[in-house]
């Protein structure tokens, strides 16, 4: 029978999705994470540090300190929807037609004929059940009410369909619990060894568990689960075979009840064990060693007192099921006692989790020498995924190195069947995870066609990936999906992913369609076209023409701008979907335009032309979901128009557009809102209209408190809006907002106050009168003083955007604002404090600009006075502010004076805090840079000091404004003293010091000329340390960069220091020496040195044959800015000598040279190359050379 | 930067091999010599004055020495010689 007649039950199947929007649209789901994620870009330097804001929030709650330290687990941050995976089956290998040629296909073979069928009566069954289900409501119903009439027969269906996934009746569960039996008794039906039918086993027992009684979720896991443990294949049973008892396999020597757990249960009993261990009580000797041996007595506990013995903890203290009953204090090592047994030496610590996969591993009695090959093999393959995933870095690189290696010899059954159940383990952490897929990767490299057979398999474990929310896992995902359709070819890949495009579960077609799009970004968009063509018009199941279409949404999203070449295709053979009889098609059809649209701006109208009119009419017919994407789609569409079609188009789309301002549905908002944004921002759309057609209800309806709660809504309209302004001017915009700064709500304030500040910034506020400007200093100040929330930003951004682009007009202003920055730097919050300061730091160069300087002066003494912040990040802002000062102010006029700044500033360097350290040095190097006579020598060698220190800050930018005010302090006192203090720092141990210490000679060789620093560089080289001859090289080297052409006088000078160094023993010398003569070489360029840099040269060659990586590199770099300064031909010459050597290593080296040379100067080489005599065969005379007039 | 550096230098020979022309240590010389060949009318081919002076010394019309390169550049140096261990 048809099934797919009755609408009821096919909605309500999926009525358990998730949302249209949220599940179709990866563009928004994406940034609904970004949402969820913490902004990497955008640093917010005016609160306090996330960690600790966070920290006092879950102090009220139960929080456990050491929980950023646990590893996480994928499962935990699963939801529900991604939770599904773990319902799929690693299915059997399939049968692979390129391999087997004519062959027929054996018997026990699972064909794509075979996947079909199965399909086909998964789907059936589905159906059935179905029926059976209402049939039997209905006869509940019937006796309940016997006298029901007709019309309540709709919505039993839906309830009766609604309970398919969720709820529970008693009379289904027994009627399948007792056929279930049946099947299971008679094993001649179910048992008969084919894989085919173990696999249709599964699927039968999957039926009855999704509508039988699911006392509690974790029962339900369970069952999952257990149905995983039967697998063989997981405890490395040789033979896949259906029936094995999983739990006696594992370990038969020594049954332990460790086998019985699952690896979550290890986990929490891992996690119980260590809390045990640090709670047990303190014994007699610990209390002596810890209290001092008098001043005190100790007591007799009382008689009546007795231990605390509670029952759970009696039975986790006892670690074999033979063990003590009574309590006990864990002895020294309770590991062993819970844990797996001891794992051999050479391999790494097996976690408890991981026992069922690894057991074998940890069986000692097993000799390997008496194991055939196939158990052999797999042991070997066991043992290198075990070191893979819980080893040790070069344990883990060498173990990767050889599975890859070995790849092809153990063949992609055995390499397959232990890495994907490992994969799909509960305990699966993202680091595991991360390594499994790339011996996936490596793995599928080397075997290449021998995986076709597998492919279901891998895709199985893989595709879940690409709906990870973490940003890696998905492109990992692409990779490897990528990877594996390179191997199989495209027909294996159709053939595989063919049954799942129609399969029920709309999870299966999700991730199916997922990794068709991948297979389409590898393979490329034509290969895949005619079966996209076929599936999006597929008569038999809307379910395939949902995931067809959504295939081509997903290329869409996954390749950009790669789509336009085959636009019109993809468009064409979608387009029947809008008109589709099934109401999920229309909104994917609808969606996957929006996302083509999306990928060809600004290109590509002329693809739409044939689905403009079934759109627009779509708008008009449609309500909610379907609605929203339709209007998704024209709201991508009309930016790609000419103007006068855009213009068109809108009026004709704005009346629903405006309708829908009402609609309760946020989602539905989201988009009407975009959609206006895309529309107004067209050329064809005119400011009077827009006035007057779409600002009223516009800010009628969407500009109210609530929108300004959630967080999407909150940035929709804040875009929108301004997307406005710039089509009617800022002014109008700022009118109908201004009055909302003085709003009761905080959020709505806020959100205004974002729009004002977006609107000014972008437009200015030339057109703003005198009225609106009073209004709107008089909102914004009202508004920054009101604020209560800890988010200080845009309310100081606002203020800050508003302040600036008034320029002179806010003189008026300025002593209002200024008494409430004071009054606020006085505050008790140190919030405030801080935000006042940034304020200061921001407007003073407008304060300057209305000649407020005695204003300034005041501010820059207040600041001054409360140097002595102690809130690091106040203090910080605090320094920004008088930097701020400063540099428009001038030196001379700073008060208070410079000379008294100064010395204030140097012990604040000595702060640990970042933020505090860079707006310090950036005062400082700005002083030193501009006003540096200010202040003696001495204060500045003081500070040099102190600089020092900051040279191994861990931001680089504090790092490099050190380094830079090495060069201004050098240029203010001159170089001889600053050059003694960073030759001493030379010698210090730390490398990191070292490296930044050679930074600054070099920038005070730049700023104050290289002739002074070098001679005392080169004297330093004398001293026969290592570090501080390194340290001179690498000086050396970054000198001859920074000073680049400057270099020339120098060459000679330092041609007898880098000849010592290149000839040094330590490898080191000679890397960093040949580092100084590829700057030098290529900073001389052309200026005649070439007699020295030919001498260097022949210093540098001898080291080709080095081995270690960077100083190999650093002399090919050398070799290669040879060739640039000194001639292609002239390292030819060297390098002929060896291309034809007699050992290969050699050769090696020298073509390795040669390729350089080659593809750096191809064609400076012809006139270079060797004669070569014709020989009896052959002609390699090059006569043409010989021409001569 | 350590794994910078050594992935640079392991995939160099690759990266090198993408290109025609480049040798490695099984480079025979009939095949250098080849690369040679080709290489030097290619230069020529591209530097026109080289082609003008190469005319001027052969007595023949710069577009039929420019096709006479293109030829040549076929097989420049005959069949490649038998392999000693064959």
């Amino acid at each position: 029978m048809d099934v797919w007649e009755n609408e009821a039950i096919d909605k309500s199947q999926y009525a358990t999705s998730i949302a249209v929007n949220d599940e179709d649209d990866q563009a928004d789901a994406e940034s609904h994470l970004q949402s969820i994620m913490p902004k990497a870009t955008v640093r917010n330097t005016f609160s306090a540090p996330a960690s600790t804001l966070a920290e006092t929030e879950k102090e009220g709650e139960s929080f456990d300190p050491m929980d950023a330290h646990r590893a996480r687990r994928i499962a935990d941050r699963e939801d529900e929807y991604k939770a599904r995976r773990r319902n799929r089956i690693i299915s059997p290998e399939r049968h692979d037609p390129f391999a087997a040629g004519d062959q027929t296909p054996a018997a026990d073979v699972r064909t794509y004929k075979d996947i079909m069928e199965e399909q086909q009566l998964a789907k059936e069954r589905e159906a059935v059940m179905a029926q059976v289900q209402k049939r039997m409501e209905e006869e509940k119903e019937k006796k309940k009410r016997p006298s029901d009439s007709a019309d309540a027969g709709s919505s039993q269906i839906s309830s009766a369909s609604t309970k398919r996934f969720g709820g529970v009746t008693p009379l289904a569960k027994s009627a399948w619990d007792t056929s279930e039996a049946s099947e299971a008794a008679t094993p001649s039906r179910w048992d008969s060894a084919t894989p085919v039918i173990g696999s249709r086993k599964n699927r039968w027992d999957e039926t009855p568990q999704r509508i039988g009684p699911d006392a509690t979720p974790g029962g339900s896991e369970k069952k999952v689960r257990s149905r995983w443990d039967e697998t063989p294949v997981m405890l490395g049973g040789a033979t896949p075979v259906v029936g094995a008892t999983p739990y006696g396999g594992i370990d038969m020597m020594t049954p332990s009840h460790l086998s019985a757990l699952t690896p979550e249960q290890l986990q929490e009993l891992r996690f119980q064990r260590d809390v045990d261990d640090r709670n047990r009580p303190w014994v007699d000797e610990e209390l002596d060693a810890l209290f001092p041996p008098d001043g005190y007595e100790i007591l007799e506990p009382p008689a009546s007192y007795k231990p605390l013995q509670t029952p759970s903890r009696k039975l986790l203290a006892t670690p074999t099921p033979g063990g003590t009953p009574a309590y006990q204090i864990p002895a020294e090592k309770p590991k062993d006692a819970y844990s797996v047994p001891p794992t051999p030496a050479d391999l790494p610590f097996v976690k408890p989790e991981d026992y069922q996969f690894f057991a074998p591993l940890l069986d000692e009695t097993i000799d390997e020498d008496q194991l055939s090959k196939d158990e052999g093999n797999e042991r070997k393959i066991m043992k290198l995924l075990l070191k893979v995933k819980n080893g040790t870095p070069p344990m883990r690189k060498q173990a990767l190195r050889q599975i890859t290696d070995k790849a092809r010899e153990f063949g992609p059954g055995p390499l397959f069947n232990q890495i994907l159940p490992l994969l799909m383990s509960p305990t699966l952490e993202d680091q595991e995870r991360h390594l499994l897929v790339k011996v996936i990767d490596r793995v599928l490299y080397k075997l290449d066609d021998l995986v076709r057979p597998y492919v279901h398999k891998i895709l199985v474990v893989i595709e879940p990936l690409l709906i990870d929310e973490d940003y890696y896992a998905r492109v990992e995902g692409r990779e490897i999906i990528a990877n594996l359709s390179k191997a199989a070819g495209l027909a294996t890949m159709i053939a595989t992913m063919r049954p799942d495009i129609d399969n029920l579960d709309e999870y299966v077609r999700n991730t199916t369609a997922r990794a068709f799009a991948v297979v389409a970004s590898a393979l490329g968009i034509p290969a895949l076209l005619p079966f996209l063509k076929a599936v999006c018009q597929s008569k038999k199941s809307w379910q395939a023409r949902h995931t067809g279409i959504k295939i081509i949404q997903q290329i869409a999203i996954l390749m950009g701008c790669a789509v336009l070449p085959h636009l019109k295709q993809m468009v064409e053979i979608m387009e029947g979907g809008l008109t589709d009889e099934q109401q999920k098609v229309r909104t994917i059809t609808a969606l996957s335009l929006a996302a083509l649209a999306e990928a060809a701006t600004p290109y590509g109208i002329e693809a739409f032309d044939s689905v403009l009119k079934p759109l627009w009419i779509g708008t008009r017919a449609h309500h909610g979901k379907v609605l929203a994407a339709f209007l998704k789609a024209v709201g991508f569409i009309i930016p790609l128009m000419e103007p006068e079609h855009s213009g068109f188009y809108t009026r004709e789309i704005m009346p629903i557009l405006i309708r829908e301002f009402q609609t309760p549905d946020e989602e539905m908002k989201k988009i009407v809102m975009k959609v206006v944004k895309q529309c107004v921002g067209t050329e064809g759309v005119d400011a009077p209209y827009v006035k007057a057609e779409i600002l009223p209800d516009f800010f009628k309806y969407l500009w109210v408190r609530r929108m300004a709660l959630d967080r999407r809504n909150y940035r929709q309209l804040v875009d929108t809006t301004v997307e406005l302004a710039n089509k009617v001017g800022g002014a109008d915009i700022v009118n109908r907002l201004v009055d909302g700064l003085k709003d009761e709500s905080e959020p709505y304030r806020k959100m205004v106050m974002e729009s004002i500040e977006k609107v000014v910034t972008n437009l200015g506020t030339t057109d703003i009168d005198q009225r609106l400007e009073e209004q709107m200093v008089d909102g914004i100040l009202y508004a920054f003083q009101e604020q209560q929330s800890e988010d200080t930003k845009v309310m100081l951004d606002g203020v800050a955007a508003v302040v600036n682009s008034f320029r002179e007009r806010v003189k008026p202003y300025l002593p209002q604002i200024c008494g409430t920055l004071k009054w606020r730097l006085n505050n008790k919050s140190a919030k405030v404090r801080q935000q006042a300061a940034d304020l200061i730091g921001r407007i003073a160069a407008v304060m300057k600009r209305c000649g407020e300087e005695q204003l300034l002066n005041h501010l820059g003494v207040v600041l001054y006075e409360y140097l002595g912040e102690e809130y690091p990040e106040v203090l910080g802002s605090i320094l920004g502010g008088l930097k701020g000062i400063v540099n428009v102010v001038g030196m001379a006029k700073m008060t208070p004076p410079i000379k008294d700044l100064l010395p204030r500033l140097t012990p604040i360097l000595r702060n640990r805090h970042e933020k505090v350290q860079e707006n310090c040095i950036d005062l400082v190097g700005r002083i030193a840079d501009r006003g540096a006579e200010f202040v003696s020598a001495k204060e500045w060698m003081r500070i040099c000091f102190e600089l020092l220190d900051m040279l191994k800050a861990h931001k680089k930018a504090i790092r490099r404004a050190t380094v830079n005010t090495f060069g201004y302090i050098a240029k203010a006192i001159g170089p001889q003293d600053v050059l003694a203090v960073l030759l001493n720092n030379l010698k210090v141990q730390e490398r990191q010091n070292r490296v930044c210490t050679t930074v600054a000679i070099a920038i005070v060789a730049e700023t104050c000329g290289p002739f002074t620093v070098l001679p005392a560089l080169l004297n330093e080289y004398r001293l026969p340390e290592l570090n501080v001859q390194n340290g001179v090289l690498k000086a050396l080297s970054f000198l001859f960069e920074y000073i680049g052409e400057m270099g020339k006088d120098y060459v000679y000078a330092v041609t007898p220091l880098l000849e010592d160094a290149l000839m040094d023993r330590d490898l080191v010398h000679r890397q960093t020496a040949s580092t100084v003569v590829k700057h030098l070489t290529l900073g001389v360029y052309g200026l005649g040195c070439e007699d020295a840099l030919a001498h260097l040269l022949n210093f540098v060659w001898p080291n080709i044959f080095e081995q270690s990586p960077h100083v190999i590199n650093a002399v090919l770099e050398a070799i290669e800015a040879m060739r640039v300064s000194l001639g292609a031909s002239r390292v030819l010459q060297h390098t002929l000598q060896g291309l034809f050597h007699p050992c290969r290593r050699v050769r090696e080296v020298y073509w390795k040279i040669y390729n350089n040379l080659y593809i750096g100067s191809q064609d400076a080489l012809i006139p270079a190359y060797p004669l070569l005599e014709d020989d009896e065969y052959n002609t390699y005379r090059r006569v043409e050379m010989e021409l001569f007039i | 930067m350590s794994s910078d550096a050594k992935s640079v230098y392991s995939q160099q020979e690759h990266l090198q091999m993408k290109y025609v022309g480049t040798g490695h240590a099984d480079t025979s010389k009939w095949e250098w010599a080849v690369n040679q060949h080709r290489d030097t009318y290619a230069a020529y081919i591209g530097h026109y004055s080289l082609l003008a002076y190469n005319s001027v010394a052969e007595n023949e019309s710069i577009g039929r020495l420019k096709y006479q390169y293109l030829q040549k550049m076929l097989s420049p140096c005959g069949k490649p010689p038998k392999k000693e261990d064959d």
